[in-house]
């Protein structure tokens, strides 16, 4: 039986087939339990040397990473650069062309810019995978989401999931729309008009205006991060005014017709677009999709590398 | 100086509504005759233009030659040369140089580097303000007297209502255009192509067609203010468009520009983040593509322009939101226009001479643009059925910033004279140069 491959590099879930993702999906599954053992590692990626590059902050992505390419065995180098790498000097393809020359097998790359993730990739012969690249792709992030919604419902296809928030500037929001709808889930966006993309109806989704009419009409909510900064810029009057209109708040899911299940992709600002009794509440999943994560980025890494679907009835390393 | 006597082409002036198989004669750096049985002057060279057009030069009202100050990407002499190449017997040199053309020495300067390369005329367009800042206005009288032959801030709008305004007025003083790139900078900033469908997939910040309109409808009010002679800059949008046209109905003097890829391309272009499809303004959409080729078809946009910007290699070989904008335009304008517009049945041959040769000169006030006697030996011969790939390694342009490389073409300068000088001739593939 041939599997679908994922080819060389994961830039984002657009160029990904249904079959693709649930490939991925399907390889995640057994992953999840190499976490829960004492000695947590499989020897699959042994002798393998991977790059976490992140050119913006992160914690919890860059964390994630890290595990699951630990937990497999590879070999791991982190280098972590503030700001774009115009600032510093070094133009991209320079830092590409180093990495290239220092033979390393894969590199994830976490990048300001849109675009940047597939430009690394089209430059080097490293597997590159996309740690979030501006406003574009944050595919690992997206798949997460999935994987966790599959866990509560068994199913995505038909499943309401509506997206709220800054979908203006999300790599998040972006990667999940393709990666549902290609599902086949019904996909909704949900936030302020100064904060959705021109022509976003065309991607496959609804459109509410209304946080109230998210709540009415979908199975499962994904709550965006609202960068602070965004105030700033003009897009928004106040923090205070966001959490009064489009805040998701224990009573506004009291009018709920059915139990929602909550997602959050972290980090949090409780008490904005997301009220502590919620984000804490029965039906949230932010930290199973955090958990979800690891298992999700090990399965990139491993079908990446090459690996194929039933690795766990192999015993020994995959080269 | 050898008379040139072209023989057998189909001879297209829409100056004088001329399209007739013909001979011209050119002496002394002028048009001498235009007929048939002109005789062979001594020591005349020949030129057999059958199947060929001959039309006055083209002249390009919109071009960046980077010198003084950015040699390495482009120079006056690599520039008129490029030109001349893509059928081009005059191009009109923005200001935006390091340091800017905003004085009289500056332009001089120009002047100069164009005279010593010889080849295509180079004409100044001087800065609108000092320094290109938008403040305080350049002196104009001492610009037009060293050679400038239209202002305009290009690559900057001029963001100041007030600044445009005496723009204006004080350009009527010297029969001089004001050439604004139109761009709303607060609705602009930050981005990085046109706001659509695309910019939202690749999640790049987009400008909308707005930010254009709002500066072109601003730019027509003042026009018909002050009485001035505005040129509006590589219009884009089909809002633009309908503004021009409505400003033209009013008898304003608003004139107007199209570039070859605004007429070609879409926002499509950039997808993959392909940063030689990275320009300002932006690659539109379908419609506004549209737009425009109606509007070069009727007329309500007066002239077709490159916008010819250089970029190095290094520039471009980056991440799309920090590559810079603009492609070069010089050597594929021609054949651009005759694939798209005259084999893509949106205008004739007269009409495509008239938007790059004779309406250009009108609204610049530049000599050329016509064969009529007397008038300056400015002539190209074109070879309007000649099949090509564009590729960019054959360029006489220093740079290689260009979207069309592999692109396959009909149409191409053969021979462009210059003051009654040959300045390029097409070598034939494997052959020698053509007599």
């Amino acid at each position: 039986m041939s599997a679908p491959s994922l080819g060389k590099d994961l830039v984002g879930l657009e160029p990904l087939s249904a079959d693709q993702i649930r490939l991925i999906l399907d390889t995640a599954e057994p992953f999840k339990e190499v976490s829960e053992r004492p000695i947590k590692k499989v020897p699959a990626l042994r002798g393998k040397t991977i790059v976490n590059l992140f050119f913006e902050p992160s914690t919890r992505t860059r964390i994630s990473f890290e595990f699951a390419e630990k937990r497999l065995s590879a070999d791991t180098v982190n280098v972590a650069t503030a700001g774009s790498s115009v600032s510093k000097g070094e133009t991209l393809v320079d830092t590409a062309r180093n990495l290239e020359a220092m033979r390393i097998d894969m590199v994830v790359i976490r990048h300001g810019s849109s675009g940047a993730a597939q430009f690394l990739g089209h430059r080097i012969r490293s597997n590159v995978i996309n740690a979030g690249d501006g406003k574009h792709e944050h595919p690992t992030q997206a798949l997460l989401d999935i994987l966790t919604l599959r866990d509560r419902f068994r199913k995505i296809e038909g499943l309401k999931v509506a997206i709220c928030g800054d979908i203006l500037h999300s790599r998040v929001a972006r990667s999940n729309i393709w990666g549902l709808t290609k599902l086949g889930a019904q996909v909704a966006v949900c936030g302020p008009a100064t904060l959705l993309p021109r022509n976003v109806h065309e991607l496959g989704v609804t459109v509410l205006p209304r946080i109230e009419d998210a709540i009415q009409w979908a199975d499962a909510l994904n709550v965006l991060r609202l960068q602070l900064e965004r105030m700033h810029a003009g897009f928004l009057p106040s923090l205070r005014e966001y959490n009064r209109v489009f805040g998701v708040t224990t009573e506004r899911l009291a009018k709920a017709p059915r139990d929602l299940l909550i997602l959050h992709p972290g980090p949090m600002n409780r008490g904005v677009e997301i009220d502590s009794d919620v984000a804490d509440g029965p039906h949230s999943v932010i930290l199973p999709q955090v958990t979800n994560g690891v298992a999700v980025r090990m399965a990139v890494l491993y079908l990446l590398a090459g690996g194929s679907p039933d690795w766990s009835q192999q015993t020994g390393g995959v080269d | 100086m050898r008379p040139i006597l072209i023989q057998g082409g189909r001879v297209i002036d829409p100056s004088r509504n001329t399209d007739e198989v013909t001979d011209l004669l050119l002496r002394d750096g002028k048009v001498e005759a235009l007929g048939r049985d002109l005789g062979t002057p001594d020591g005349a060279e020949l030129v057999d233009a059958a199947g060929k057009v001959v039309a006055p030069g083209l002249i390009d009202l919109h071009v960046h030659l980077r010198e003084p100050g950015q040699e390495d990407l482009e120079t006056v002499a690599s520039g008129a040369m490029a030109a001349a190449a893509g059928g081009f017997s005059a191009v009109c040199a923005m200001p935006n140089t390091d340091p800017v053309t905003d004085n009289q020495a500056a332009v001089g300067f120009i002047v100069s580097q164009a005279q010593r390369a010889g080849k295509a005329r180079v004409y100044p367009i001087g800065a609108i303000s000092l320094g290109q800042k938008g403040q305080q206005l350049a002196e104009f009288g001492e610009l037009v007297g060293a050679g400038a032959v239209a202002v305009s801030d290009d690559g900057k709008p001029v963001v100041s209502s007030h600044l445009m305004r005496t723009a204006l007025e004080y350009a009527r003083t010297f029969g001089i255009p004001v050439a604004d790139h139109c761009e709303d900078p607060t609705l602009a900033a930050g981005g990085a192509m046109h706001e659509g469908l695309v910019s939202t997939r690749l999640g790049l910040k987009g400008v909308p067609a707005a930010a254009e309109e709002i500066m072109v409808a601003r730019d027509i009010l003042l026009a018909e203010l002050t009485g001035g002679h505005v040129h509006l800059c590589h219009m884009s949008t089909r809002g633009s468009v309908e503004l021009i046209r409505r400003a033209r109905e009013k008898g304003l003097r608003v004139t107007s520009e199209a570039c070859p890829h605004h007429f070609t391309l879409t926002h499509e272009a950039c997808e993959g983040y392909d940063t030689n499809a990275k320009m300002n303004p932006p690659l539109r959409e379908p419609e506004d593509r549209e737009a425009i080729r109606e509007a070069l078809r009727d007329g309500t946009i007066d002239v077709i322009c490159t916008d010819h910007a250089p970029h190095h290699y290094d520039a471009k070989e980056r991440e799309f939101d920090d590559a810079p904008n603009g492609i070069i335009g010089l050597e594929t304008a021609l054949g651009l226009a005759i694939t798209e517009l005259v084999e893509g049945g949106v205008i004739d041959l007269p009409t495509l001479v008239a938007r790059m040769s004779t309406t250009p000169a009108r609204v610049f006030n530049l000599p050329g643009g016509t064969l009529a006697p007397g008038a300056p030996a400015d002539v190209v011969v074109i070879d309007p059925a000649a099949p090509w790939t564009v590729d960019a390694e054959t360029f006489y342009s220093k740079s290689r910033n260009t979207p069309f490389g592999g692109r396959e073409l009909r149409g191409r300068a053969d021979l462009t004279i210059v003051r009654g000088q040959a300045v390029f001739r097409r070598t034939p593939p494997g052959g020698r140069a053509s007599d």
